[in-house]
């Protein structure tokens, strides 16, 4: 059956190879620290170690995190443990391969390099010479994805826009409140009398209920689920819109946003990282295909039966960024956003046309839409996003 | 358990027909004393992993479901106010003193122990089911981290209460949210498949003992093709059971000969006005027919 990975000679022992596993996982953006390692280990111990498809599982059910890391990691796990031929890029320790580096001709020093960034792709298939080969399964789609751009949107934001649009878009967030929070918290002019704190404190006063303390349902903040257009005829607002999905992810954590041009793609992950310029240059690499047509009513649709059934609720704002122009047919519209709101969530849609004086929504697909959006408004510059918070209060 | 295949064997003797990655992750999970969390669609088997290995390990299965607005007084442990303020007016009258009384009323006597308490505090080492963790709130997932790593609970007025036996922990998620990653990366993970064709003859064979078996590979068969169609709610394995059961108690033999009866049994199936709609007779005869 397979062809286990021949290591080196030199190769320090079962548990370096592991952590050299580990790095691999990590590289390929799992979430794994020592504790894991140790885990992992342990949980080796357990099983034959010796038998692929045990040792497959065990491995699986210590390092994936979530149902998409565990459809990943059968291929990930091939990659490294069962690739014929990877014999001299072996787990290499940093150490180890820094050594190496000085030692051997350079094509091995350059090996070595990549190894130590925890390279997994196949050799087999003969060219583990090319640099964008050797860089890790990620980023070799990512390099193939940057060729295929047409724009890059690090152009396109700025960070002290992020900035402006974080604040807003928190601003927004906050506007929106819901008030059916199950849970009840102390509050000094709540509505109703806090039963179980009275007594608690009756108990000083040998059982008369003399201090009577309150309690209220706090105001939650509402999910907030962006779906932002990149299609052709959006490019001249990408500048705005992405900077408030930027903002408003990392300004708040609940919220959830989506790129939409002829596929849809969630972005929040991306959108999550630490630096903000970095987070766009990985929303750059998703964007593939950004500034083409667009298909608003079968994206819609799409996330209607995917995303929204595990992300919208009856306490999300679900909002659409989108000029409205569409390729499908407007019924298909009507039907993807009816079936969108049965989640019980409330549909924003701003409209960067709308800002035109005189603009009346001609796009048929908009007027389908129109009768299942709880706010219709203009917005193509954050000031204009700004202006719309008591609108959005009034949700 | 020294293997995780008779561990797998276990569990099928009670009625659980375990995919081999949740087998291993449960293995892993026993023997490292680390919390399970399995994900999943709803009515793929996860809250019965838990009563399973409770059947398994012979031991008491205490189940927390979570929702939300639960709270450190619902989860973990409340005072029983109303017995304490009884026993301070009975304990006035009777002249008792302040610091006597004090003690008394905060007392294990007047501790009502809710499940995770009560979780930590058995003798044996019981089952302790979270369910649909991603129903609580973040606040409460926070604090379930800390009872989770270190299996003491604090009640300020008695000290700290240490774990007298490591529960068995599970937690089960639907995916309504994101749940955090240091939750994540204190569990063992597996995600729970709606099983294969032949998992699920077996686990309709341990559940059903009297179908038979043509009928039970009509049923499955139709099931199976019915998760493939759109629907608002694909039914899940609990509703494979209760159609067969349905089948069992009208005497139906043959899926395909009554159109009517199979069209009045799809209540077990399909929950929504707009799944039921999707299916008419022509759909579920077709489906039917092709399960055969």
């Amino acid at each position: 059956m397979s062809r286990v990975t021949r290591f080196a000679a030199r190769d320090p022992g079962p548990a370096a190879r592991l952590a050299g596993f580990m790095a691999h996982l990590r590289d390929n953006g799992l979430k794994l620290g020592v504790y894991e390692t140790e885990t992992a280990m342990r949980a080796l111990c357990l099983v034959q170690a010796s038998n692929l498809a045990e040792a497959r599982l065990a491995l699986k059910a210590v390092c994936a995190g979530s149902s998409d890391e565990a459809w990943r990691f059968d291929d990930l796990f091939d990659a490294y443990w069962r690739n014929d031929g990877r014999v001299r890029q072996a787990v290499a320790r940093e150490e180890a391969a820094k050594e190496r580096q000085h030692t051997r001709s350079s094509q091995a020093a350059e090996e070595a390099q990549s190894s130590r960034r925890g390279t997994a792709q196949s050799p087999e298939d003969g060219r583990d010479d090319d640099d964008a080969f050797t860089d890790g399964p990620g980023r070799l789609i990512a390099s193939r994805a940057v060729n295929l751009m047409k724009k890059d949107l690090r152009e396109l934001v700025a960070p002290q826009d992020i900035a402006a649009a974080e604040t807003l878009a928190r601003r927004l967030a906050a506007a929106i409140r819901d008030r059916r929070s199950r849970r009840r918290r102390p509050d000094r002019k709540g509505e109703a009398i806090d039963f179980r704190r009275t007594v608690r404190l009756s108990l000083a006063t040998g059982g008369e209920p003399l201090a009577l303390p309150r309690r209220r349902r706090p105001d939650r903040s509402v999910r907030l689920s962006v779906l932002c257009d990149v299609s052709g005829s959006m490019t001249a607002y990408a500048r705005v819109f992405l900077a408030f999905l930027a903002g408003l992810i990392r300004g708040e954590r609940t919220a959830d946003a989506y790129l939409f041009h002829t596929k849809l793609v969630r972005i929040t992950e991306a959108l999550r990282d630490d630096e903000p310029l970095r987070a766009l240059n990985r929303l750059t690499l998703i964007a593939d295909g950004f500034g083409g047509g667009s298909k608003i009513a079968a994206n819609l649709d799409r996330f209607a039966r995917t995303y929204a059934r595990k992300f919208v609720d009856g306490r999300s704002v679900v909002v659409i960024l989108s000029d409205g122009y569409d390729t499908d047919p407007p019924e298909l519209m009507g039907q993807a956003l009816r079936r969108l709101k049965r989640r019980g969530c409330r549909i924003v849609w701003l409209n960067p046309l709308a800002g035109w004086k005189g603009y009346e929504p001609i796009a048929r697909g908009m007027a389908a839409a129109k009768p299942h959006l709880d706010l219709f408004a203009p917005a193509n510059t954050l000031a204009s996003l700004a202006a719309l918070e008591p609108e959005f209060s009034r949700l | 358990m020294t293997d995780w295949r008779t561990l797998a064997e276990s569990f099928a003797d009670k009625g659980y027909i375990a995919a081999p990655d949740l087998a291993m992750a449960l293995f892993i999970a026993l023997n490292l004393g680390r919390p399970l969390l399995l994900e999943g669609a709803a009515g793929v088997g996860k809250t019965e992993v838990a009563r399973t290995l409770a059947l398994v390990k012979d031991t008491r299965l205490i189940r927390l479901q979570c929702y939300e607005g639960l709270d450190a007084a619902h989860a973990i442990y409340e005072w029983n106010y109303q017995r304490q303020l009884l026993a301070i007016r009975a304990a006035a009258e009777g002249g008792e003193t302040g610091r006597s009384v004090e003690q008394r009323i905060f007392s294990e006597e007047f501790l009502l122990q809710r499940p995770l308490l009560q979780a930590i505090r058995q003798e044996t080492p019981p089952v302790l089911l979270i369910d649909e963790i991603d129903r609580a709130d973040e606040e409460f997932e926070a604090y379930l981290l800390e009872v989770l790593s270190d299996f003491q609970i604090t009640v300020p007025e008695l000290g700290t209460i240490t774990a007298t036996s490591v529960p068995h922990v599970i937690l089960t998620s639907n995916g309504t949210r994101d749940l955090s990653d240091a939750l994540r990366r204190r569990c063992l993970y597996a995600h729970v498949d709606f099983p294969s064709r032949e998992s699920e003859l077996k686990i309709l064979a341990a559940r059903c003992p009297t179908v038979e078996p043509t009928l039970a590979r009509q049923i499955v068969g139709f099931v199976q093709s019915l998760r493939k169609e759109e629907l608002e709610k694909t039914p899940g394995v609990a509703e494979m059971l209760d159609f067969a059961a349905a089948l069992v108690g009208l005497g139906v033999n043959d899926l395909t000969a009554d159109p009517l009866v199979l069209q009045a049994t799809l209540a077990t199936l399909l929950k929504t006005q707009g799944d039921r709609a999707a299916v008419p007779t022509e759909v579920a005869q077709r489906l039917a027919g092709k399960a055969s």
